[in-house]
């Protein structure tokens, strides 16, 4: 039921979206968005060393795709750019409190972890363009 | 005051507005524009075509094939009177709208279309009337004019007028009926008229009207209408395709092969009569056969009560939702010029998450940009939602439907 969906929590994050804007001169921009509905997320990442000290979402959408970026970047915010590898579509789904969600809606809520892997992968293959297809393996980007 | 169809009667003839969604609610079905739900006429016969003719069409000298050639020939007649064609080999069966004006796009354009050449669209246009034209423009070097719309989803006629006056090689028009996303209807027969003032002939995408409305192409002087079965009480995957005959006899094939051959020899062929030129490979036999039932089924009720019945009713959706807080509504406010849908936003509210709970009442209303890009862009959204009628909707339902966008509201506390 959709009482269970948009609880609080996804509310306030639509309204009151964290980490929400651009960053100047990031390290990585990259954006995607759902042809179903429009949807769309564009990612600023500012990379030190290895680490994500910025990230950044823009976009419009619902509310379960703009929940759902604004909860991603903090869930990566000041962790090393690898662990975005390793996150999967339950994490992200668990993470917001939505693992019933429907094969239409849950586009949504994947959107902002595609652009981020897209990202990752942008800024290592800018580097080493040889790594690109290794790391779409490894990332597992849907 | 009588009502004008017996909505509660007709309800009984589609099996699936009895069923139960997951939450045991009825299926309240505003999703028409999309498609419409089959009445059991029409399934029965499909299941009878397989069941007691199943064979191909047009070859064969056995019983069964006999009979299925004629149901499906009788479709095609059928269709004729609906729409009051002139000659049954204008009337082309495809896959649907999109093949139908493709049809038109590859084998009319390939030898009517020339670079510097101009086509006039709309900027409502669905993407099926837009992307053939641009992929056919793109190859011939023509351009695209796109008639603009005012503020209240009114065609721009002053920039039509102009298109045609000022770009001589002006050698297209093609625009709907009626808009899918604003549900304006088009003065039509008044734009097919200046275009002919110029001897420019017109497309009507008719996938939006012809299910509501009664059309006559002779009236109406199209040159080529473009319409599906599906979104109007038929099976998908059956299209038409009407062209003047004098237009169609200068027309090459599109689709070759099977069907469409008089004679083949290993270095010419001879191709086949009118229609059938146009109609290569087997075709959907049994669904064209189910569409005959659909098109029985709307002249038994009659398509001015068609139209009579969805014309009230939009306007008692239209009055009930005007005045929620926070929406908006697109296209004509004056409904008589307006088909059976309401495209809204609900400030704050993305559509998906307005459909999504509206999901929960057994409502099925469309989300997203309805394949209108371009209008949604001239509109300055990225979505919108739509309710869309047909012949089986009641009040009842409305008032349901209007309670769950205050619940929406609720929800989202705006």
């Amino acid at each position: 039921m959709s009482e269970d969906i948009y609880r609080e929590m996804i509310l306030d994050h639509y309204r009151n979206p964290r980490n929400k804007g651009k960053i100047e001169e990031p390290d990585v921009r990259i954006h995607d968005s759902n042809p179903l509905c429009g949807d769309e997320i564009s990612i600023d990442l500012k990379i030190e060393g290895d680490t994500i000290k910025d990230v950044k979402f823009d976009g419009r959408g619902c509310a379960i795709s703009q929940a759902s970026a604004s909860m991603l970047t903090e869930m990566v915010s000041n962790k090393p750019l690898t662990t975005i590898k390793d996150i999967t579509k339950n994490d992200i789904l668990e993470n917001i409190g939505l693992t019933n969600l429907g094969p239409a809606r849950i586009k949504c809520a994947l959107l902002s972890l595609k652009v981020l892997k897209l990202g990752m992968i942008k800024f290592y293959t800018d580097k080493d363009p040889n790594s690109a297809e290794k790391l779409k393996e490894e990332s597992k980007v849907f | 005051m009588q009502a004008l169809l017996d909505v509660y009667k007709i309800k009984q003839d589609f099996p699936i507005l009895k069923r139960k969604l997951r939450n045991g609610k009825k299926l309240i079905y505003l999703d028409n524009a999309a498609t419409t739900q089959k009445p059991k006429q029409v399934i029965d016969a499909i299941c009878k075509y397989y069941s007691e003719y199943n064979s191909n069409i047009h070859r064969a000298v056995y019983q069964i094939a006999e009979e299925a050639t004629e149901e499906y020939e009788k479709t095609r007649l059928n269709i004729q009177r609906f729409i009051n064609a002139r000659h049954s080999e204008e009337i082309i069966f495809t896959r649907n709208t999109t093949e139908s004006i493709n049809l038109i796009a590859y084998a009319w354009g390939k030898n009517n279309i020339k670079k510097g050449d101009k086509i006039i669209l709309t900027e409502f246009e669905h993407h099926s009337n837009i992307v053939p034209w641009q992929m056919l423009s793109n190859e011939k070097g023509a351009k695209i004019n796109y008639t603009d719309t005012n503020d209240n989803g009114y065609l721009n006629l002053e920039t039509f007028s102009k298109f045609l006056k000022d770009e001589e090689d002006t050698k297209l028009v093609s625009l709907s009926h009626m808009s899918n996303v604003l549900g304006t209807i088009n003065p039509a027969r008044e734009i097919i008229k200046i275009a002919h003032e110029k001897k420019v002939p017109v497309v009507i995408d008719g996938a939006q009207s012809v299910p509501h409305m009664h059309t006559d192409v002779q009236d109406l002087d199209c040159d080529f209408l473009a319409f599906s079965a599906h979104k109007m009480l038929g099976p998908t995957g059956v299209g038409i395709l009407y062209v003047k005959k004098e237009i169609l006899e200068q027309m090459p094939p599109f689709i070759t092969g099977g069907d469409m051959i008089r004679e083949v020899h290993k270095d010419n062929t001879v191709f086949n009569d009118l229609p059938y030129r146009f109609e290569g490979g087997t075709p959907n036999i049994a669904d064209v056969i189910g569409f005959n039932v659909a098109i029985d089924y709307l002249k038994r009720i009659g398509m001015k009560n068609v139209r009579d019945h969805e014309t009230e009713l939009i306007k008692y959706l239209y009055n009930s939702i005007k005045d929620i807080k926070g929406i908006k509504i697109y296209g004509p406010e004056r409904v008589m010029d307006r088909g059976g849908l309401v495209t809204f936003n609900l400030e704050g509210i993305h559509p998906h998450d307005c459909a999504t709970i509206l999901d929960d009442f057994g409502i099925a209303i469309r989300s997203g940009h309805h394949c209108a890009q371009v209008l949604m862009e001239k509109l300055d959204i990225i979505a919108s939602s739509r309710a869309s009628i047909y012949i089986y909707n009641t009040k009842e339902e409305i008032d349901i439907f209007v309670d769950a966008l205050n619940h929406v509201r609720r929800i989202f506390k705006v």
